[in-house]
């Protein structure tokens, strides 16, 4: 079992962007540890019983909810989940209210995933308890980022030198920012791609190469991080139709041959709309390592949890 | 009542006057200015090492009655600009209902009356119930004590009746101010856009969704030969219009509110809701032009946009909180830091832009101490440092992100047409 020098020092887990490199890399090392873990027949560690943990959930959600409460069981703290689609939220009652009821009921850590921006921000500083966030608006999605490295220094074998293209709807992509800032810490060469009027201002202050050509976001490639395109936004004439960006910006097997590395990593943080930005034959290809994310996820949310619980308040 | 204000520095730019001076006030009015009077008055007040300058004027408030009397009162927000060395409000008409006829025009000056601090100044609607759809009757609301015409929280959205209010209120002398959003631009945006938009995650609003409106309206002031006044100017490029237009003769003028002065874009990291306001907080290089433009006279007055919200309203994720925060009492110091400490204007100019233009531009009484003239006075400690707590505030509603900010410059005393209102920093 490797030991980093570094002890983790935040009580709260917002975003990748107060993350520094170490401390990135030793949530990676402690993922990587809980990884073997998982693989044995009883994969379950005493490491967080007695705590409890709440999912306190306000958008829809399948992968990042389900791998945040195995994570949990797996370090074998009790969980209690709260989708706010069934509860007093429908009545009027605020965050603010929701939080600090559910925490009256003494709970230590809340894993939170919200519409808007800022939301666990705005929590941490009104709850006693630890605040991760799962997503928060178009702001970031950190857990989603440090299993995305994961995935690719378990590919790939490292982050640092290596170019890396995310693909979509980066203006409204929490996964893209997050994602951002992880690769840039580690040392990664980031390409963001997708049509112009779906790229948010600036984001080259960001330290990204931005390009509107799909072939420049393959060509020297090692891994792609493809989003998912809501289709609601054809509505806001931010792209004409499904079939241009399909044509435009789409990935399948015939644009990945033609443009991409032959060991090209391909991943998704999903749902995937299939035909979309994935072709049905990508989506499950040979490039796709997009089931392996899911994978790491348990064991990358298991380090988070781990390492949050260290801090007292 | 005779008051006697000994060895202050007296600053009227209005009449050029920058000199230690005594000020004798008799019935409410000025009776003297000079360097020594001898008097026996009912009231000294000793002003040695302050500022003595005719009572601010605010040209942009929001005092929330009739409506929303648990933000704000027209008592509770004359009470609060008092304290910030207001003598006078100029209040919004986006209350509910709206300001947009006489009999409400006459309630806000009644209310005031009655509150016995300073002078509201009714800004009523330019549309009726503020629509967009009709003019108001403005003649009426004009005889009735209306200076100008608002349709502040919006901009009025048909080109053809923004040229038909304009020519319709300079026929009437008076000035149409302007809330300059093309609300398509700004679509549902929260912040300024730019590259802290982007990293905070939060919706934009482009610099051109304000300037669009405000080159419009300086189009429109031109056509109809009207007088125009650009509320809350928050970009480099409006600025630039706004000064080209000058160049042009065009009768524009434009205000600057000290949050604008004092915070940027990036100040919004911490999500704290009281950062929220429209428009929105700006980049750095917007929040230079805007002093650039202060100095060189393109910016002729500083108003506050006073808007209370409540406690709950704010205590919420960024999204859904309201536009807003409070400004009467942090005005000053905020103003004197940024604009004095940082050697855009001196002590003068700043008191051009806080009384003598607002006057100038409302066509109202005030922003003066001729001699003959109301006496509304503002004593100032200049050099006072202070922190704005909590506690302090007098207005209603603490939405405000200055709390807990260390200032310097504050007001001592101001009296409203002779009769003391602050004495020695307490509202009386």
């Amino acid at each position: 079992m490797k030991k980093r020098s570094i002890k983790w020092t935040k009580k709260h887990l917002l975003g990748i962007e107060d993350l520094s490199r170490e401390e990135i890399e030793l949530i990676l090392e402690q993922a990587e540890n809980f990884k073997e873990i998982l693989k044995r027949p009883i994969p379950k560690v005493p490491t967080l019983r007695g705590k409890t943990i709440v999912n306190l959930f306000c958008e829809p959600s399948t992968r990042t909810r389900a791998s945040f409460e195995l994570a949990a069981k797996r370090l074998s703290a009790d969980t209690l989940n709260v989708a706010t689609a069934s509860s007093s939220f429908l009545k009027g009652e605020t965050l603010k209210d929701t939080a600090r009821n559910i925490e009256a009921m003494k709970i230590d850590m809340i894993i939170m995933r919200h519409s808007c921006s800022g939301a666990p921000h705005f929590l941490s500083s009104r709850v006693n308890a630890t605040v991760i966030n799962a997503g928060d608006g178009t702001h970031e999605h950190p857990t989603q980022a440090l299993l995305d490295t994961f995935t690719i220094k378990g590919k790939l074998g490292k982050v640092e030198g290596l170019n890396i293209s995310i693909i979509g709807d980066i203006a409204h992509s929490r996964v893209a920012r997050s994602n951002i800032w992880a690769l840039k810490k580690l040392g990664a060469k980031v390409t963001v791609c997708g049509p112009k009027t779906l790229m948010p201002a600036q984001i080259d202050k960001m330290g990204v190469k931005v390009t509107y050509d799909i072939r420049e976001a393959l060509e020297k490639a090692d891994a792609i991080n493809v989003l998912r395109i809501q289709l609601e936004r054809q509505k806001k004439n931010l792209f004409p139709s499904i079939r241009e960006y399909v044509k435009r910006f789409g990935i399948n097997k015939e644009k990945l041959d033609k443009f991409a590395k032959k060991n090209l990593v391909l991943m998704h943080p999903g749902p995937i709309n299939r035909g979309v930005e994935l072709s049905q034959d990508v989506a499950d290809g040979e490039y796709s390592v997009i089931l392996d994310q899911v994978t790491n996820g348990v064991a990358v949310r298991m380090a988070v949890l781990f390492l949050l619980s260290q801090i007292k308040e | 009542m005779q008051i006697l204000i000994k060895n202050g520095r007296v600053i009227d730019p209005e009449q050029k006057v920058n000199k230690i001076s005594d000020i004798l006030i008799e019935r409410g009015k000025i009776t003297r200015i000079a360097p020594s009077i001898k008097a026996k008055a009912d009231k000294t007040i000793d002003a040695k090492g302050k500022i003595v300058a005719p009572g601010f004027i605010d040209m942009h408030a929001h005092l929330r009655e009739p409506g929303q009397e648990d933000k704000e009162t027209i008592e509770t927000g004359l009470t609060a600009a008092a304290a910030g060395g207001f003598t006078n409000v100029a209040a919004m008409p986006n209350t509910e209902p709206a300001c947009d006829n006489q009999a409400q025009v006459k309630f806000l000056l009644n209310k005031a009356s009655d509150a016995r601090k300073g002078k509201i100044i009714p800004i009523c609607a330019i549309t009726k119930n503020r629509e967009g759809k009709e003019l108001t009757e403005m003649a009426e609301l004009k005889d009735a004590g209306c200076p100008a015409v608002s349709d502040d929280g919006d901009s009025v959205s048909d080109a053809a009746l923004m040229r038909r209010a304009l020519e319709y209120a300079s026929m009437l002398d008076m000035v149409v101010i302007s809330h300059c959003e093309d609300k398509a631009l700004a679509e549902n945006g929260v912040m300024h856009e730019g590259y802290w938009s982007t990293v905070l995650g939060l919706a934009p609003i482009p610099a051109e969704a304000e300037m669009n409106i405000v080159k419009r309206d300086i189009q429109l002031a031109e056509l109809a030969d009207a007088r125009l006044h650009i509320a809350h100017i928050s970009t480099k490029g409006s600025v630039e219009l706004v000064k080209e237009a000058k160049k042009k003769g065009i009768k524009v003028t434009a205000e600057v509110t000290p949050h604008h002065l004092t915070l940027k874009d990036e100040d919004l990291k911490t999500y704290d809701t009281n950062l929220k306001v429209n428009p929105p907080l700006r980049s750095a290089g917007d929040v230079k032009a805007l002093k650039e433009g202060l100095k060189d006279g393109t910016i002729d007055a500083i108003a506050t946009d006073h808007a209370p919200h409540l406690e709950n309203e704010k205590e919420k994720e960024f999204d859904y909180a309201p536009f807003g925060m409070i400004g009467f009492e942090t005005a000053l110091p905020l103003a004197a830091m940024k604009l004095i400490d940082e050697k855009y204007l001196d002590w003068t100019k700043l008191i051009e832009k806080f009384s003598t233009n607002p006057a100038k531009i409302l066509g109202c009484e005030g922003g003066t101490l001729k001699e003959g003239k109301a006496a509304d006075v503002v004593i100032i400690d200049p050099e006072k440092e202070w922190v704005y707590e909590k506690k302090l505030i007098k207005s209603r509603s603490s939405n405000s992100p200055f709390i807990g900010w260390k200032l310097k410059g504050a007001v001592t005393d101001l009296l409203v047409d002779g009769r003391i209102v602050v004495k020695d920093g307490e509202v009386v």
